[in-house]
């Protein structure tokens, strides 16, 4: 996989937590991943096409999504129900289009669907292409999420 | 129009946690005269219904997308000088040329904070 796709939802994924959920994640040391089972309680999935086809997965410990949303609604939300699996959605969204930005600033041009959100323990993230997928770590005061990125050959 | 507080806000996304965010960030930066709507369909009966100040919506939704919604709102005699702020997940040229070329008074690139969100309001507004 081209490490260039890295780096751009890695910097995605800490803007948008920073920014709409006053949460600073640090990232950890990335690692590949051969099956689709998920490593967090929610995850949220989406595809891309363009320069790379593949799709990103957030997948977000229980913990650690309830702060992020408590913190972006200004609201303690205290289980994940729909407002929750919305947010994630959102999430996913606002991180591949951040991620989008920075591929288009590298000449890599891609365009994305609409992101799709599971959830409950031991849910399963199947990327479009297969696998497998490289798993960038995060780690938050309140819990471990990762990013799960899975790209194809580049055009 | 005055550049006070009490302006009626219009939110329209069909995500109904980005609505609740744009609120709670609205709220921190002193607005709290605001309604919804889940997309372009509701939003232009709710701006036919009520007098509505400001209208803050997501580019990307079904029934009646953000750009569809800010056509019509121009096209109408009533609302064509509304104030309107286009909130998109991306920055890319042909969308901004798009919504300028429609009439946009202003776009937002998610995520951003209350700050950045009231400097876009007050600019629009001082532009009025």
């Amino acid at each position: 996989m081209d490490v260039r796709f890295i780096n751009p939802f890695l910097e995605a994924t800490i803007d948008v937590l920073k920014t709409m959920a006053f949460i600073e994640p640090s990232p950890g040391r990335p690692y590949l991943k051969n099956d689709s089972l998920a490593i967090g309680d929610v995850s949220g999935i989406i595809g891309f096409t363009g320069a790379a086809t593949g799709s990103m997965a957030l997948s977000f410990s229980e913990a650690c999504i309830l702060k992020i949303v408590s913190n972006m609604l200004g609201e303690e939300s205290k289980e994940i129900n729909g407002d929750i699996k919305d947010a994630v959605g959102e999430i996913t969204n606002m991180v591949s289009g951040a991620a989008r930005k920075k591929l288009e600033s590298l000449g890599l041009s891609i365009s994305a669907a609409i992101p799709t959100v599971v959830a409950g323990k031991g849910h399963s993230v199947s990327h479009i292409m297969g696998g497998p997928s490289i798993i960038i770590p995060f780690e938050t005061e309140q819990g471990p999420f990762v990013v799960d990125v899975c790209v194809g050959e580049m055009k | 129009m005055g550049s006070d507080k009490n302006m009626k806000i219009l939110i329209v996304d069909d995500f109904a946690t980005m609505r609740k965010v744009i609120k709670n960030l609205l709220r921190q930066i002193g607005y709290q005269d605001v309604i919804e709507a889940e997309d372009g369909v509701h939003a232009l009966k709710e701006l036919k219904s009520q007098k509505i100040d400001f209208v803050i919506s997501d580019w990307n939704m079904p029934n009646m997308t953000g750009i569809e919604l800010l056509r019509a709102v121009r096209a109408d005699s009533e609302l064509s000088s509304l104030p309107f702020l286009m909130v998109t997940a991306e920055s890319l040229k042909e969308n901004v040329v798009e919504a300028v070329k429609a009439g946009v008074s202003n776009y937002i690139v998610k995520p951003f904070t209350a700050e950045v969100l009231n400097e876009k309001i007050k600019k629009i507004i001082e532009k009025q």
